[in-house]
This record gives structure tokens, sequence and C-alpha cells, in this order.
């Protein structure tokens, strides 16, 4: 492998985990709240909501990836207000990935965390309740781990998908060595460069690691079916 | 009641399609059953007075205040000092018996806990399944484990909603005991919901009969039981449930004697003590009318009473007469046509010949 990976891959590889790692941390400080909300609210601003969730489902991610560009780009209304906090535009670096890669899998950690929540029903919180538990102590101590496969797959889907995405990656990061080159824009660089090796090294890599992915979905399925039966 | 203790629920609540209107003062001891077919609103009172549920109207125990909607004041439930045990098992999974003991023990701040955990244990003797996952539990001592659960935290209430409801009859006879057990040991008042009239006969004080969402009776047991709502509603096991105490005992007939309001039973003896009380259920379809005593019968089992009321029944062919025995009120199940025969009436002396006494420990 060492031979057919060179060392930008390996910056690659180091960076797509990096960006996967952090996407799927960060969502699910976010999805975990708005996975809650969503399964317990009677809002009318419930369908809407959820719809805006679910958007990155259905967008091709160039769609968003322009949208989040111009967004955060120096003219957009994130970008001036970063200019103004001092922190600078965050298109084209990692922090703004993170910031797409983040929107781009909202859709795969709130989906099934909101799914585990709906199953658990209303009576667990009810019977913390009977038992002096005020709600945000009902929510840690019993909805949060009865949901904790929803969490689980969570958080594999979300970095799986992190892994696998592009276009919103091209859009808003470029292709910077180091900054925002991740595996999938490394494999595209090789080819445009006819450096078929090269990229054979890293798509087999992602074949291999997606695989592996699906399987331990599989598996966690199979024991949270086997929890709830 | 004055000075007493005592439990206010007084709640009114419109859903369109379902109804709720009660007032009700209960006897702050004892269990208090909510009877009624289902669908007519008692798990909803419950659900109430738990603060599961938000009526309109004023819940207060004692000199605690729950719920004054007049005042704006309704507790959330995490700080009324209850106890709910729930229809299903409601145990949580993530937790072993141990820590689903501990939840609300924990929490409730109380200085002298684990003697309210040691308590509820030794009464619902699921000492032995400590250690173990809920999820290796069966049904019966799932609900003990609920119920000691719901005790741990030493409430001033104990609600249960169905508790033996999704068992299957083997494993009601085995919580059942448990429940009287209950019933005889703990001096907190206890809501019962349920739709079994074998479970009020059992465990009931006093009785609260709903029927679409207002009360059709409330009334301590054995009035209630003679009540006319009541014995229309439970049809076939309408009856008196009375308590009465054991004073004799002949052991070569295996047979006891027991003194009630209404007189004096021979009841199968399983083995009691001179003195003990006991409740007895003697069903309406068990007695029929005679005007004079007869000897040359099997039955031994005689109470002398005069009718009180004649009412009618859940059958055209039938009547319900209400007979009164003593301090107490035995129904019988006759026809009309018997009755017309006899022509009897209200004010009228009748012997009851008791076929059948089944008896509550």
């Amino acid at each position: 492998m060492n031979e057919t990976l060179t060392p930008q891959a390996w910056q690659a590889i180091a960076l797509t985990l990096k960006l996967a790692t952090l996407t799927s941390g960060l969502l699910l400080l976010i999805a975990t709240p708005l996975a809650w909300w969503l399964s317990q609210t009677r809002s009318p601003w419930r369908s809407s909501i959820s719809a805006l969730v679910m958007l990155p489902l259905v967008l091709p991610p160039t769609v968003l990836g322009f949208y989040l560009l111009v967004l955060l780009g120096p003219q957009g209304w994130v970008g001036q207000f970063t200019q103004s906090m001092g922190l600078g535009v965050l298109s084209f670096s990692f922090p703004g990935l993170l910031i797409g890669s983040t929107v781009f899998s909202l859709p795969f950690a709130v989906q099934p965390i909101q799914y585990a929540f709906e199953a658990m029903g209303t009576r667990p919180m009810e019977v913390a309740a009977t038992l002096r538990a005020r709600p945000i102590d009902a929510f840690f101590s019993v909805a949060l781990p009865l949901a904790k496969p929803g969490l689980l797959t969570a958080t594999v889907l979300s970095f799986a998908h992190t892994v696998g995405e592009f276009g919103v990656v091209l859009m808003i990061g470029g292709n910077i060595p180091g900054e925002t080159r991740v595996v999938s824009t490394q494999i595209y660089g090789h080819v445009e460069a006819m450096e078929y090796a090269q990229a054979h090294g890293l798509a087999a890599g992602m074949v291999v690691f997606s695989f592996a992915v699906l399987i331990a979905l599989a598996r966690l399925k199979k024991r949270s079916d086997k929890v709830l039966s | 009641m004055t000075g007493d203790p005592s439990l206010r629920i007084c709640a009114s609540l419109d859903r369109g399609d379902f109804a709720l209107q009660v007032d009700l003062t209960l006897p702050a001891k004892g269990i208090t059953v909510l009877f009624g077919p289902s669908g007519c609103g008692k798990t909803t009172v419950l659900r109430c007075v738990a603060g599961l549920e938000q009526a309109h109207g004023l819940i207060t125990l004692g000199p605690e205040t729950w719920q004054d909607s007049a005042k704006r004041l309704f507790k959330p439930t995490w700080r009324r000092e209850i106890g709910y045990v729930f229809q299903e098992a409601s145990l949580f999974e993530h937790l072993n018996v141990r820590e689903n003991l501990l939840f609300g023990l924990r929490r409730a701040g109380k200085t002298r806990a684990t003697q309210g955990l040691d308590a509820a244990l030794d009464l619902l003797g699921i000492t032995h399944l400590l250690d173990r996952a809920v999820t290796g539990l069966s049904g019966g001592e799932r609900q003990r484990v609920a119920m000691a659960r719901a005790l741990a935290a030493q409430p001033k209430l104990l609600l249960l909603d169905e508790p033996l409801a999704s068992l299957d009859i083997a494993r009601r006879q085995e919580v059942l005991p448990w429940l009287e057990r209950l019933h005889d040991q703990l001096q907190i008042p206890m809501l019962y919901v349920t739709h079994s009239v074998d479970e009020l006969a059992r465990l009931a004080d006093h009785v609260v009969m709903l029927d679409r969402g207002s009360v059709r009776a409330c009334a301590p047991l054995a009035e209630a039981m003679a009540s006319q709502d009541v014995a229309l509603a439970i049809g076939e096991e309408a009856g008196l449930v009375t308590q009465g105490q054991v004073i004799d005992r002949s052991p070569q007939d295996h047979l006891a004697q027991i003194q009630f309001g209404g007189g004096i039973l021979w009841v199968r003896d399983p083995g009691m003590a001179v003195g003990q009380t006991v409740r007895v259920r003697i069903l309406a379809r068990d007695v029929s009318l005679a005007l004079t005593v007869h000897d040359d019968t099997t039955l031994q089992n005689r109470l002398q009473g005069v009718i009180e009321s004649i009412e009618a029944d859940i059958h055209p062919s039938q009547a319900i007469v209400r007979v009164r025995c003593g301090r107490e009120r035995v129904l019988a199940r006759v026809t009309l046509r018997s009755l017309r025969n006899l022509s009897l009436e209200a004010g009228a002396s009748v012997w009851c010949q008791v076929k059948s006494v089944a008896l509550i420990i």
C-alpha cells in the first residue's frame, strides 16, 4: 500500500478522518436536541423544520455547496460576520468545510435519533417524572440511554457520509492540500492527472471502508432489535 | 370526614369526543378503586392526580395542593410525592432491578431512604431479584418490581393503573396476594384503577364508579356493591361484598363460621384462625328468597331480612331484590315471575338462602 499511496494521499486520508470525526461529534451535539424537539413537539412549525433538516437528502450537493459558498464568502452574511469577528473568511478553509459537511450530513444524524426517541414513546419520560426526575434529568438519565442504538447509528452514518462526500467539498473547500483536500477530491485529482494506480489505492480503500460501515450498521440494528423485543 | 386528611379530586376536561366531569372527596387511607368500563375516564382521573394530564380543577391531598386552576397553580408530576404503577411493564430496560429501584429513591431526597427500600423489597418479596436484568423477569415479577420502585421513594399517595391487566390469569393470581399485602400493611392511601370486579371485591375499601366521564357511585365498598348502578354495571358478578370475622371452626366438617353485619354464615375453611377478619362475597345469583324458613334443604346458610327495594336487572325476566339483613344489604337475583307468585314487595319479611359464599382472606 505504501508504494501506491503518496504522502499527499496519506495527508488526504488524515484530513478526511479528522473532518469526519469532528463532523459526527458536532452533529451529535446539534442533532440530538433537534431530534428530541422534532419527536416531542406539536408545534405547527414541526413539518417545516423537519423538511428543512431533510433538504440535504434531496438537493444536489452542488446546490448546497453553492449557497454555503455564497453565505460563507466575503459578501455573505456569515462571511461578513466572521470577518467582523476577526475570523476571516471561512470558505476554502477547513472550518468552512466542517460547517458544510455538518449541514450536508444533518439528516443522517437527525433521522436515526428521532426514530429512536419516537419508538421509545412517552411512557419512559412519564415514569421518570413519577419517580421525581425533573425533565432535564429524565432526558439524560432515561431518554438518552434508551436512544443509544439511534445515537450510535447516527454517529456511524454521519461519519461514513462525511467520508463519502464530494460535491459540497469541492464547492466550498476547493482542493487545497492539507486544508481541504480529502480522499474523494484526491481521487478526483489523481484521475484528472491520469494517475490511475494512485486513484486505485484510495478508491479500493473507500470501497472496503464503506463495506465495513454497512456491516457494522447491520450488526448495530440487530442488537437494538434484540433490546427492543 | 372533618379533620381527616382527604384526597380531593375536582376535574373537568372536554376533548370533544370525551368529556370528564368529576368532583370527588376520598378518604386518605386504604384503597379507593376507580371502577368502570374502558373509556369511562378512570385512567384519565388517575393521570390528572399524577399531573401527567392537566384538566381544569382542584387536586389536593390533605394540606397539600397539587393543582388549583383558580389560582393558576399546577405542580408538575416530578414535584408531587406520588408513586405510580403503570398498566404495562414500565421498568427502565437500560437499568437492572436494583438501579430501577434506586432511581426514584435517590431523587426523593429522603434521609431515611434505604429504610423505604428495604421495606418495599420485603413487602413485595423481590430481594432475590436485585441484580437481575429487567428483561429476564416474568410479567408478574416486573409488576412487583414496579410497585416496589414506586414505594421506595416513600410517596404520600400510591396510584395504580390496572397493574394486573397486562398479565395472564395465572400471573394475576401470583401478583394479587402481594397487592393484598400492600393493602394490609401500607399506611398511605391508594387509588387503584380497574375494570375487574374480582380485584374490586378483593382490594377496595372505597369505590368510585365512573361511566362516560362522570361519577355514578362513590361509596364504601359494601354500600357501593349494593347500589343499583354498580349491580347493573357488573351484571352476573353483582352481589354483596363485606367484612366479617371468624367466630368458630368445625374441623371435622372443614367449615368455619363467620359473623358479619347481616348474620352468621358457614364457609369452607381454608385454615383460618378464630378472630381473623375476612372478606365475604355473596353473588346475587347465588341467593334465593323464601317466605318461611326451610329445614328440608341442603342450603345451610340462611339470613333473615326485610325487602328494601326491587329493581330492574340486566334481563327483563329478572329483578335485583335488595334485602336488609341486620346492618347489611344482601342482593338476590330472582325472576319477576317468582316475585309475583310469592307476592313479594318492598317491606316483606323474607329468608335469604345462600347457595355459596366466596371468601376473600
